[in-house]
C-alpha cells in the first residue's frame, strides 16, 4: 500500500510538536499512545489517526494553531491520514478510492441499487407468497442479498488484516477486543477527557450533541440489523414467515431502530453542516454527508415500507428500500461506514499496546 | 453600549478571574484585551498548571500540601526575597481556588507524563492554559461581561487618588471611557525588548520571549510614570534556556530543552562555563537562562552523544546530528578544534560511570575539571553526536505595581481609590526573585478574584 507521504509528513510534524507539549494528554486515547513514541512510523501515524474521532478538543485548546508559525491542526492532520488509510486499505483498493470522498458516486450507486431491484421484481416475478414476498420471492431476495452481505464482510476482513499488519499491532487477544467494545459501546472518547463532550458545532463550546447523535445512529442501525437477523432466524429456525404483526420482535426492533436511525442521521448532517470543515479531512465532506444521507434513507424507506405495506405502493416502496439497503451493504467497506471497523481495530490494538 | 462599572485591562487569567468575580457581584464589566481573539489570553494561554495548597486529596491532587511546606518551597527559590504576608494569603486562598475554577469551567487532568514529580503540588489544566482561557471567556460572556478585542489601552488619567478616564485604541480609533473601578491585569513588559535592553544592556536584544508578544508594559509604564507605587527592579525576570531555534515570541512550552544534565554545554568559543549536573533539571531549569545570557552573543550549545538521546523528553526541533565531533562543530558553527579539545578534557576527567542514574543525583562526577560536572558525568564518545543551541527565553518580568492584601494600588502613601492590579503585573509584590512552578497562575487567580471583588464593591457603592 502507498499512503500519501505529504499527509503522513504533516501528521508527523504535528505529532512531534504535541509530543513536546503534552497539554492535551487527557482528552482522548490518541495522546497517551502518541506520547509513548519518540519517532512516528507510517503505521504509528495510521494507528493514531484511527484512534482520533475528530472531537476537536485539541484544536480549540491548542496555543499553536495558525497564524502561529507551528500551524497546529491535529484533528485535520489525523483526519487526512485516516481518510487516506481507509482508501489505501480497502479491498479492492480501487473501490475505496472511488467512493470514500465521492458523494455523487454514492448517490449513483444507490440509484443503480433501485434500478436493480425494480428490474429484479420484473424479471424474477414472485410465484405467490405473502406481503413482500408477493413482490419478490424470498429465494430471490436471498439470492441477491446473501452475496451482498457476505462480500462486504470478506472485504472488511481483508482490510482489517491489512490494518493490523500495517500498524504493527501486538498479537490479537480477545480481552483487548472486549475492552475496545466496551469503550465503543458508550463512546467513552466522545465524552472528552472530562465528560463534557466535544467541540463540534460551536467553536470551543463543549456539548454532548455529537455523542448523542452518534449513539442514535449506531444503536438505530444495530436495532434495524437485529430486526433483520431476528426475522431471518424466525424464518429459517421456526418457519415463521413474514409479514409479521406490529408487536412482533422484528417489527418492534425495526420500528424503533428505524426512527432512531432517521433522526440520528438527520441531526448528524445538521451538526456536520454547522461544524468547521477545516478541521476535518480535505475533500471528504461530500462523501461523508452522502453516506449519512444513504444510511438515513435506508431507515426512512424502511419506515415507509411499514406505512405503505398494505397499499398499491408496496412494490415501489420495497424496491426503493431494498435498493438502498443493497447499495448500503455493498458500499460499507468503501464509505464512512468502514470507520466503525477500523476504529474498533484501533481501540483493540491500543488495548494491546497498554497491556 | 451602556458605560461599564468596571474596566479590566488585559484578557489573561488574572483579568478573567477579576471579570467573573465582579460580574457575579452584579457589576457591569468590560474587558479590554489588546490581542485579537485568536491570541487572547496573554501568557496564560501557554500555562499548564497551578500550584495549590490542600489538606488531603483535592481534585487531581494527591496527599496533602500544607501552607508551611508551600511557603518553604517558595522561600527556597526566592532566597527569602518574598513578602510573607501576601505569599501566605496567596497560598492559603489557593485551596478554595481549585473548586472555584472547576465551577467556572476549568477542567483538570492527572499530571502529564514526564511531570509526575508535580502530582502532589500542581493541578494540571486539561488541554492547557488556552482551554482554561476559553472556558473563562465562555463563563464571563454568559455572565454578561463585554469583551473588546484589539483594544489597546494607552493611558489612564489620574486625578489625585482617582483614575478618572481610560484611553484605548481600537481599529485605529481612540476611545475614552470613565468606569467607576479599574483593574489592571495586563502582564509584565517582557515583549518590549527595548525596555529589556534598557535594563539589561544590548544583550537583551538576543533574548527570546517565551510567551505573548502583547505584554509590552504600556499600562505599567504609564502608571509608573505618574507615580503609582512600584515594586521590583527591571532586571528581575523569570528566564530559562530554550532551544535557540525557537521563534522570537510565543514559542511556549515546546521549545524547552531537558537535556542539559546529560550533556556538556559550551559557549560559542566551545568552552564550558557551568556545572551541567549541579542538580535535577526541574531545580536548575530556571538558572540556565541567566547563565546563557552571560555568555558571548547570549548563546550556548548543548552536546550529547547517542547513549543520552532518549533520556529526556523530546523537544520540538530535532537535534543537529553528526558522526564526528568535528562535523558537529561545523554544523553548529563552533570552532572544531576547540570543541574536540573541550570534549577530550571532559572525557578524561570522567571516572567510574557504573553508578549512572538518569533521574537521581548519582554523584557520577568529573575530577580535576573546572567547572566540574558533579552528576551524570559520562564521557561523550558514542556517535552519532547531537547538538542543540540554547538561548535565553524570558517568561515574564517582575517589575510591577505594588499592591496590598486587597490588590489595591497606591500613590504616595495612599491607596488609589479605584485602581486594583492582579497577575503578572503585580507579582513582584510577592516574589522579589526566583520562581516556583505554577505560582504565576496562583497569584493571578487569587489576586484576580480579590481585585474583582473589591472593584465591584467600590462600583456598587458609588
Ligand atoms: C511558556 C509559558 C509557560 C508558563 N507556564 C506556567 C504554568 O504552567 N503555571 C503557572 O503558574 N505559570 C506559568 N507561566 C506564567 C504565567 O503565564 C503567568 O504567570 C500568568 O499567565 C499571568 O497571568 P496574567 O493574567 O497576569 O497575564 P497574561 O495572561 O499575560 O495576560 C495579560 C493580558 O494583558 C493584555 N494586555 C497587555 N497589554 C495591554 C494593553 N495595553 N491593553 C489591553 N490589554 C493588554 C495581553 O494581551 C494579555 O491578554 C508560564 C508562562 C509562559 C510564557
Ligand atoms: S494539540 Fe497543541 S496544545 Fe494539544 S498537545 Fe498538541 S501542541 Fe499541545
Ligand atoms: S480531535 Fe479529539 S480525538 Fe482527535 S486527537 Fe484531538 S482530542 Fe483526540
Amino acid at each position: 500500500m502507498q499512503m500519501q507521504t505529504d499527509l503522513l509528513q504533516e501528521a508527523r510534524r504535528q505529532a512531534e510538536i504535541c509530543n513536546a507539549c503534552r497539554y492535551c494528554e487527557g482528552y482522548c486515547s490518541v495522546f497517551p499512545a502518541l506520547h509513548a513514541e519518540r519517532a512516528f512510523s507510517e503505521g504509528d501515524l495510521t494507528q493514531l489517526a484511527n484512534l482520533c474521532h475528530n472531537c476537536r478538543g485539541c484544536y480549540y485548546a491548542c496555543q499553536y494553531t495558525a497564524s502561529h508559525e507551528f500551524e497546529l491542526n491535529l484533528p485535520q492532520a489525523l483526519a487526512n491520514v485516516r481518510q487516506d488509510s481507509w482508501e489505501e486499505l480497502a479491498f479492492p483498493r480501487a473501490a475505496g478510492k472511488a467512493f470514500q470522498k465521492n458523494g455523487v458516486l454514492i448517490a449513483v450507486a444507490t440509484v443503480i441499487g433501485f434500478a436493480l431491484l425494480f428490474w429484479a421484481m420484473r424479471a424474477l416475478a414472485s410465484a405467490g407468497g405473502e406481503g413482500f414476498y408477493a413482490v419478490l420471492s424470498h429465494n430471490a431476495m436471498v439470492a441477491i442479498f446473501l452475496p451482498a452481505f457476505l462480500f462486504p464482510l470478506v472485504s472488511i476482513a481483508v482490510s482489517l488484516r491489512r490494518y493490523w499488519h500495517h500498524v504493527d499491532a501486538a498479537p490479537f487477544r480477545p480481552a483487548h477486543l472486549v475492552a475496545a467494545l466496551r469503550q465503543a459501546a458508550n463512546m467513552k472518547n466522545l465524552k472528552g477527557g472530562h465528560g463534557d463532550g466535544c467541540n463540534f458545532e460551536d467553536e470551543d463550546r463543549f456539548t454532548h450533541a455529537r455523542r448523542a447523535v452518534h449513539q442514535a445512529v449506531m444503536y438505530g442501525f444495530l436495532l434495524c440489523f437485529a430486526a433483520t437477523s431476528v426475522a431471518t432466524v424466525m424464518h429459517y429456525g421456526f418457519g415463521m414467515h413474514a409479514p409479521y404483526g406490529i408487536f412482533s420482535l422484528p417489527k418492534l426492533l425495526g420500528l424503533s431502530g428505524g426512527v432512531l436511525l432517521v433522526v440520528g442521521c438527520f441531526e448528524m448532517i445538521r451538526l456536520k453542516l454547522r461544524s468547521d470543515r477545516a478541521l476535518g479531512a480535505a475533500g471528504a465532506f461530500g462523501g461523508e454527508v452522502a453516506f449519512i444521507g444513504l444510511l438515513g434513507f435506508v431507515g426512512l424507506s424502511g419506515l415507509a415500507l411499514y406505512a405503505l405495506g398494505q397499499t398499491a405502493l408496496l412494490p415501489a416502496a420495497l424496491a426503493i428500500h431494498l435498493g438502498a439497503v443493497l447499495a448500503f451493504f455493498l458500499l460499507t467497506p468503501f464509505t464512512k461506514m468502514a470507520h466503525g471497523f477500523y476504529r474498533l481495530a484501533a481501540l483493540t490494538a491500543d488495548a494491546g499496546r497498554r497491556s | 453600549m451602556t458605560p461599564p462599572d468596571i474596566a479590566i485591562i488585559g484578557g489573561g487569567n488574572a483579568a478573567l478571574c477579576a471579570a467573573i468575580t465582579a460580574a457575579e457581584a452584579g457589576a457591569r464589566v468590560l474587558i479590554l484585551e489588546t490581542a485579537p481573539k485568536p491570541y487572547r489570553g496573554g501568557n496564560s494561554r501557554h500555562t499548564r498548571n497551578f500550584r495549590c495548597m490542600h489538606h488531603g486529596p483535592l481534585g487531581p491532587l494527591v496527599d496533602s500540601y500544607t501552607e508551611e511546606e508551600y511557603l518553604a518551597d517558595l522561600m527556597k527559590v526566592t532566597g527569602g526575597k518574598t513578602d510573607e504576608g501576601l505569599a501566605r494569603l496567596a497560598i492559603r486562598t489557593s485551596e478554595e481556588c481549585l473548586p472555584w475554577m472547576q465551577e467556572h469551567g476549568v477542567r483538570f487532568q492527572p499530571s502529564l507524563s514526564g511531570t509526575l514529580s508535580l502530582a502532589r503540588t500542581n493541578a494540571f489544566f486539561l488541554g492547557g492554559g488556552k482551554s482554561l482561557v476559553n472556558a473563562y471567556y465562555r463563563t464571563a460572556e454568559a455572565l454578561g461581561v463585554q469583551v473588546e478585542y484589539e483594544a489597546a489601552v494607552t493611558h489612564l488619567e489620574l486625578d489625585d487618588d482617582h483614575v478618572t478616564r481610560i484611553d484605548y485604541t481600537q481599529n485605529g480609533k481612540t476611545h475614552s471611557i470613565t468606569p467607576k473601578s479599574v483593574v489592571v491585569a495586563s502582564g509584565g513588559f517582557q515583549a518590549d525588548t527595548d525596555w529589556l535592553a534598557r535594563a539589561w544592556g544590548p544583550a537583551a536584544k538576543n533574548f527570546l520571549i517565551r510567551g505573548t508578544p502583547y505584554n509590552r508594559g504600556i499600562v505599567l509604564a504609564d502608571l509608573l510614570d505618574q507615580g503609582i507605587e512600584q515594586v521590583g527592579d527591571p532586571t528581575q525576570c523569570h528566564a530559562v534556556a530554550i532551544d535557540g531555534r525557537a521563534p522570537k515570541f510565543d514559542g511556549g512550552i515546546v521549545t524547552r530543552l531537558d537535556c542539559v544534565p546529560f550533556s556538556i554545554v559550551v559557549n560559542k568559543d566551545a568552552q564550558r562555563f557551568y556545572d551541567e549536573g549541579e542538580d535535577v533539571w526541574p531545580k536548575r531549569y530556571a538558572i540556565w537562562g541567566r547563565l546563557v545570557a552571560a555568555q558571548p552573543d547570549q548563546v550556548g550549545y548543548v552536546i550529547i552523544d547517542a547513549k543520552s538521546l532518549e533520556l529526556f523528553m523530546p523537544s520540538v526541533f530535532p537535534p543537529i546530528k553528526a558522526d564526528t565531533l568535528e562535523e558537529l562543530a561545523e554544523k553548529m558553527g563552533l570552532p572544531a578544534e576547540a570543541l574536540v579539545q573541550t570534549v577530550t578534557e571532559f572525557n578524561n576527567a570522567c571516572g567510574d560511570t557504573s553508578g549512572f542514574h538518569p533521574t537521581e543525583l548519582d554523584g557520577v562526577s568529573t575530577t580535576g575539571l573546572t567547572p566540574p560536572k558533579t552528576n551524570w558525568a559520562r564521557p561523550i564518545t558514542e556517535p552519532p553526536f547531537y547538538g542543540y543551541s540554547l538561548r535565553t527565553g524570558v517568561t515574564f518580568t517582575y517589575l510591577g505595581l505594588k499592591v496590598d492584601e486587597r490588590a489595591q494600588c497606591s500613590i504616595g502613601n495612599r491607596p488609589v481609590a479605584n485602581l486594583w492590579a492582579a497577575g503578572e503585573t503585580m507579582a513582584g509584590s510577592i516574589l522579589g526573585q526566583g520562581y516556583l512552578a505554577g505560582f504565576g497562575m496562583t497569584i493571578g487567580t487569587v489576586f484576580g478574584r480579590i481585585a474583582g471583588k473589591e472593584a465591584a464593591a467600590h462600583a456598587n457603592a458609588n
